[in-house]
């Protein structure tokens, strides 16, 4: 494909070519790379040589153990499996409840779904830290039935099925469905369940994949709303109980609970790494 | 190498009026619809709708979790602006915002525009750039503060590795802010060198060969090529990094604590701690408002703005 350079010119400037191509790999791996390298080495190190002047590129002596002593004292199986609990709740509701939503605004044209829709939309124009206070305090108490969501992962999961961007998302895929497969299925006497579970949603999977995949990762990485409505640290994920616990944790420690705590999401980058770069395309290109 | 798409797999197809249905048919229909919207609606109005507008009544009343609400007109505005915070966080916010901006929006364009050129290992400049996106944020922000230690920190040894002065990094009034925006840089750039890139590849490859033809030099050929080409797309980022770093919070909160000497309080921050450091709900609604007010209108422009492209 032609880009800002043609070939032809690159073929002629190959030193300065590789000379280039050589400095962008080498800032990119100092940028990006090292920092990596040195929190995942760095853990490794001895509470001494940490704080050694001239620091070591690599330790002269190797402490994987503090790993394990870094996952014994900070309890992260607790943290961890609240972390999983409170991801996999919210991305199962999401799918769902954006799901049925998104498939009855594109497909099923209600009464005042075009009000509704936009009602939805608005709500992209609300940045999220402007609802902060009156949504922990409608989670504090719920409106009509009075219950607190509080130390509980229902206040991760119900807030987030509002989430405007995927259900958006989701509809603008299913209006560009071949409406004449919807057509066929429903004059064959399929309902509205069956031409969802049937038609739409084998047709659907790269979008719920993109989905899924944001679903997950906004709750692992978020912090301020765990840290509000996790009063109990036991209950609280590895986000807030990181923050939490830094300050009573041996340096060496806390890094090697840093790197625990990263290496779930750095596994589903690899592993999903096309769905997620299509996604950010998708997802703000096509807004 | 072949990324899924999010392309159906079919073209559109003018879909079938619907004209013509029985009443009775219409009815059944809607209750289906509506039945299905139930478990979202009930969310959307729970946690966006309802406390949207409590945000707005709370700004006018006097609200703790003891007492019921009053209503106290303006009085909450009143005591935001005494309030010496008050200005440093909006000051500060402001600052994060255009740094970030004069940082994080020409970097990440002159990175995409030289990646865009190499012909090799692209995969791996991808992966690599959009890692740190990948580390959950709290993590970024306890590494940088490892990194910014004065001490035995990475970056002052480096420094004088090379024998040039150390800096203070977060705990000095001069450079704590900046150094939040390093990080904050650090830890977004990704995704917008990887939308720019989308955006790079779209330009068709003759208006490129057109302008060698006519004698443009590669600077020439990135201002009235590249650059009008992807106009559109940065005029989105731009609108959604606005959006974004206004609401700046985790960094100054795991990293300074909004210290030091409010050097680095910001209006989420501060809003925090109405809420819930003075349990003042009224004024952090009140500020919750303002940041709403002001933020709104980008939000607003940034909808507008890709309606009017698709």
């Amino acid at each position: 494909m032609r880009t800002l350079v043609s070939a032809s010119v690159l073929a002629r400037h190959r030193g300065l070519y590789w000379t280039i191509f050589g400095g962008t790999v080498g800032a990119f791996v100092l940028a990006f790379l090292f920092p990596v390298y040195w929190m995942v080495v760095g853990a490794m190190k001895s509470p001494e040589e940490l704080v050694r002047t001239p620091p070591t590129l690599v330790p002269s002596e190797w402490h994987p153990g503090t790993y394990r002593d870094a996952w014994g004292t900070m309890d992260l199986t607790t943290h961890l499996t609240n972390t999983v609990v409170q991801a996999a709740g919210a991305w199962v509701l999401q799918l769902v409840f954006c799901t049925l939503a998104a498939y009855a605004l594109s497909r099923l044209r209600p009464a005042f779904g075009r009000v509704i829709l936009g009602g939805i939309l608005a709500t992209l124009m609300v940045p999220a830290s402007a609802l902060l206070v009156p949504k922990y305090l409608t989670v504090v108490d719920l409106p009509l039935v009075h219950l607190n969501l509080l130390n509980s992962p229902w206040a991760i999961w119900l807030p987030a099925v509002a989430n405007a961007f995927n259900l958006y998302l989701l509809k603008r895929f299913f209006d560009q469905l071949p409406a004449e497969l919807l057509e066929a299925a429903e004059i064959d006497g399929a309902g509205a369940v069956r031409r969802l579970w049937h038609v739409v949603l084998p047709l659907s999977r790269p979008v719920l994949g993109v989905v899924s995949i944001f679903a997950v990762v906004a709750v692992w990485q978020d912090f301020l709303w765990p840290l509000l409505v996790f009063t109990d640290t036991n209950k609280s994920p590895i986000s807030v109980a990181l923050v939490q616990l830094s300050n009573d944790l041996p340096v060496s420690q806390l890094i090697a609970a840093m790197v625990i705590a990263s290496v779930p999401m750095i596994a589903l980058f690899l592993i999903f790494q096309r769905h997620i770069i299509a996604g950010i395309g998708a997802g703000s290109v096509k807004g | 190498m072949a990324a899924p798409t999010l392309t159906p797999p079919a073209p559109r197809l003018a879909s079938v009026s619907r004209g013509g249905r029985r009443p009775r048919r219409r009815l059944k229909d809607n209750v289906t619809a509506y039945a299905f919207l139930a478990g979202g609606l009930l969310c959307f109005g729970l946690f966006s709708w309802y406390p949207a507008g409590r945000a707005l009544v709370l700004a006018f009343q006097q609200s703790n979790s003891v007492d019921s609400a009053t209503w106290v007109g303006l009085d909450n505005f009143r005591l935001l602006f005494d309030d010496p915070e008050f200005g440093a966080a909006w000051r500060n916010t402001f600052a994060f915002t255009g740094l970030a901006l004069v940082i994080g929006f020409a970097v990440p364009f002159a990175l995409a525009v030289l990646l865009n050129e190499l012909r090799h290992a692209k995969a791996f400049f991808r992966l690599a750039v959009y890692l740190p996106v990948m580390i959950p944020p709290v993590v970024t922000a306890l590494l940088w503060k490892w990194f910014y230690d004065p001490g035995p920190g990475l970056f002052n040894e480096v420094l004088r590795f090379l024998h040039l002065p150390t800096s203070e990094w977060t705990n000095s009034t001069r450079t704590a802010l900046v150094s939040l925006v390093l990080v904050a840089t650090w830890a977004n750039m990704g995704g917008t060198v990887l939308i720019y890139l989308a955006a790079l590849q779209a330009i068709p490859g003759e208006l490129y060969e057109a302008a060698e033809l006519d004698g443009a030099s590669i600077w020439q050929r990135i201002r009235h090529v590249t650059i009008p080409q992807t106009r559109f797309v940065m005029l989105m980022l731009l609108l959604l990094q606005i959006v974004a770093t206004m609401q700046v919070f985790t960094e100054p909160f795991v990293m300074t604590g909004g210290g030091p000497e409010d050097a680095t309080i910001t209006v989420l921050y501060l809003i925090y701690k109405y809420a819930f450091v003075y349990l003042d709900y009224g004024s952090a609604c009140a500020l919750s408002a303002m940041l709403l007010a002001f933020l709104g209108v980008f939000s607003a422009l940034y909808l507008w703005v890709t309606r009017e492209a698709t």
